[in-house]
């Protein structure tokens, strides 16, 4: 078979020494910022893309995907233990596994959902390595046409598919669009809403953005909201799981798995989806649903093993097509274009290294990750006791040193004509999408579908002009392909569908099952 | 229709949503003007650089009705009491870094956000916070600027060392 033959050249690659320590960095960092609420993957991802610039980019990638497998795991540990979900996929894993704390069983809710994550994450790793060859082959076919269906597909699945209004979910993702517009066109080298600012010439950066909405507004949207004093669970009793526990946790675990995977890579949106599926089914199936509620394991080990799932799924649209549909992918994506690959089929043409390195090392990212949990998880509770205005400081002065170290330029501004001042434009903007990440949040508008209609925004743009001046003008040329049209179709289905169910008052489910418990 | 049950008698309008409609069609008109204003270069293909401006102005402005049509019925998700002085705080600790970055470098200027960001969470007082921000700042400008090259603006502070 060749995925073997390519997935054990990678390994090779995953386990020299250099490689082995950034996936020790990254699984580490993960895990912190998985652990500590109000910092998730993304902002992770998106502070340290300046630091890394002058990096390996084998190496920086294979830290950046330790970090979203760190964050998925460490994010299950702030559910169980606090009841504050350290990131939104680990929302439902709150449910049962804070009862379970609460019951003296912390232990074993913690141990369910870091061996669920690893069985998940092997698993899903290795559906990663089998299925991108098939994607890729086809992807090759793919023309512009196909590019563009794809793209907006995704943008509808992220926006408005999920979440609870269609309405804000599109919204969001229009921001991102407009945002994307912003700075020279790249056919024609016009302006475009500019504004006739020189520092917006070369467009909003990413990281600029993720770093405002993620940590600026979420630090602002908890300084105003109310603190809710939440306690932390002490973990009482053995650690490990009883005979019970497993008897009950290996189903579960396999269905999060093949729950988790396929939704992850589908395009269809976040890896939050694919845990509200996954607890749902468990309580479908349980032999003793009379404890979902009350600490089933059951509702722990399926979410978590599909939130880990879900995590490698989203890598195969982004690794295979470079089609990014989570905002950490996003930043990612963000990440390969910063050290000039393009991800897509055509990267395991010309880097196959470092893709099937990236691939072995997510295997070898989640093995440490398992070490890491199990038997350290008193350092990772230690965490949790930071203070929150230490903590917010913190987080305030290192998205503001990766604003400033990736863009050092400083503008002079002429303040009421009276003297001009120096003035660091990138914090400017830093302020500007901070205050609007607040209002975001404070209006329940999602954050992920601005990120992401900003960086695929030009992309979608540029294929659908390049598939129209294939075809000389011609409109029809979108739908001249089978595969266009079913994409196209689906991402029709992804916007009408939930707008049906939710005018039939069923689109409650997903947004209740969120807010159940708060 | 079941939904408008449950949402029971609030504030209709709700004022906030009727100012995001009303925010949602500047964008749209602002990026249509900007767009109508700078197109004058030749444009052959149908589909040119103002095309995509366009459409999503066009889009923006049919969010902004809809968003208008959520608003009177009180689609809005209910809001939480917010405190202003936090905000005031965070946004003020930007404001002083963005201010001071150049002239006082990046351990005074990344300092006194810190210290604000502690005080907006309640942490003070301020003659304790700012040597803590300082000092840290000033640590992080050795290791990242000194250590890993990144280039980060030195004030008279930094330049001491």
């Amino acid at each position: 078979m060749d995925t073997f033959g390519l997935l054990a050249q990678g390994l090779l690659t995953a386990l020299e020494p250099m490689n082995l320590l950034y996936a020790l960095i990254g699984v580490t960092l993960g895990t912190a910022v998985g652990v500590l609420p109000g910092i998730g993957p993304a902002l992770t991802v998106a502070l340290l893309l300046p630091v890394t610039y002058k990096l390996d980019p084998a190496g920086s990638l294979i830290m950046f995907a330790g970090i979203y497998y760190g964050g998925m795991y460490g994010g299950s540990t702030t559910s169980i233990l606090l009841n504050t979900p350290g990131e939104s996929a680990s929302i439902v894993t709150a449910l049962e596994g804070n009862k379970m704390a609460r019951a003296g069983r912390g232990g074993p809710a913690l141990a369910t959902a870091a061996i669920g994550s690893f069985v998940a994450g092997l698993i899903a790793t290795i559906g990663l390595a089998f299925i991108a060859p098939t994607i890729v082959k086809m992807a090759l076919s793919f023309g512009p046409a196909e590019y563009f269906a794809l793209m907006i597909l995704a943008f509808m699945t992220v926006s408005a598919a999920f979440g609870d209004s269609t309405l804000r979910g599109l919204t969001a993702l229009f921001i991102g669009l407009g945002l994307g517009l912003i700075g020279i066109d790249l056919q024609t080298g016009q302006a475009r809403l500019a504004f006739g600012i020189p520092d917006l010439l070369d467009g909003i950066e990413v990281t600029t953005l993720a770093v405002a909405l993620f940590a600026i507004g979420e630090a602002l949207s908890v300084a105003a909201g109310k603190s809710s004093s939440s306690t932390i669970q002490a973990v009482k009793g053995s650690v490990w799981m009883t005979r019970e526990d497993w008897r009950r946790s290996w189903k579960p675990w396999l269905r999060g798995t093949a729950i988790g995977f396929p939704i992850g890579a589908m395009p269809a949106g976040g890896a939050e989806i694919g845990t509200f599926l996954s607890y749902s089914v468990e309580k479908q199936l349980a032999e003793k649903p009379e404890e979902f509620g009350h600490g089933a394991i059951e509702g722990v080990a399926g979410p978590e093993a599909a939130n880990n799932a879900s995590a490698a799924g989203t890598l195969v649209p982004l690794l295979t097509l470079g089609l990014p549909t989570t905002a950490t992918a996003a930043i990612m994506l963000a990440g390969f274009q910063q050290f000039g690959l393009q991800p897509g089929p055509l990267l395991f043409a010309t880097n196959p290294q470092l893709v099937w390195g990236l691939i072995a090392s997510l295997l070898v990212a989640n093995l440490m990750l398992l070490v890491l949990n199990l038997p350290l998880i008193g350092v990772w509770i230690k965490l949790l006791t930071i203070p929150t205005p230490w903590l917010y400081a913190g987080i305030l002065t290192f998205a503001t040193l990766g604003t400033i170290g990736a863009n050092a330029a400083v503008s002079q501004v002429n303040v009421l004509g009276l003297f001009t001042l120096p003035v660091s434009f990138e914090l400017g903007m830093l302020l500007a999408f901070g205050l609007l990440g607040y209002g975001l949040r404070r209006f329940g508008y999602p954050i992920a579908p601005v990120v992401v209609g900003l960086i695929l925004g030009p992309m979608a743009e540029q294929q659908l002009r390049r598939a129209l001046a294939i075809s000389q003008g011609d409109l029809l040329i979108l739908i001249g392909s089978p595969i266009a049209v079913i994409l196209l179709l689906l991402a029709a289905t992804a916007v009408l569908l939930p707008l049906y169910l939710r005018a039939r008052g069923r689109g409650k489910v997903l947004a209740q099952l969120g807010a159940s418990e708060d | 229709m079941s939904q408008t049950d449950h949402q029971q008698a609030k504030r209709r309008p709700d004022r906030a949503a009727l100012v995001i409609a009303a925010a949602l069609a500047i964008v749209a008109v602002v990026i249509a003007w900007s767009t109508a204003s700078h197109g004058v270069g030749a444009n052959y293909a149908r589909v040119g650089p103002t095309t995509f401006p366009y459409f999503i102005a066009a889009v923006f402005l049919g969010l902004s009705i809809w968003t208008a049509f959520e608003a009177f019925r009180g689609d809005f998700p209910e809001r939480e009491h917010q405190e202003i002085s936090p905000i005031l705080w965070i946004v003020g600790g930007l404001v002083a870094q963005m201010l001071l970055l150049k002239v006082a470098g990046f351990a005074i200027a990344t300092g006194l956000l810190f210290a604000a960001t502690a005080r907006a969470f309640g942490r003070g007082p301020l003659w304790q916070t700012i040597p803590i921000g300082l000092v840290l700042s000033f640590v992080i400008w050795i290791i990242f600027a000194k250590g890993l090259q990144l280039s980060l603006p030195a004030g008279p502070l930094e330049q001491l060392f």
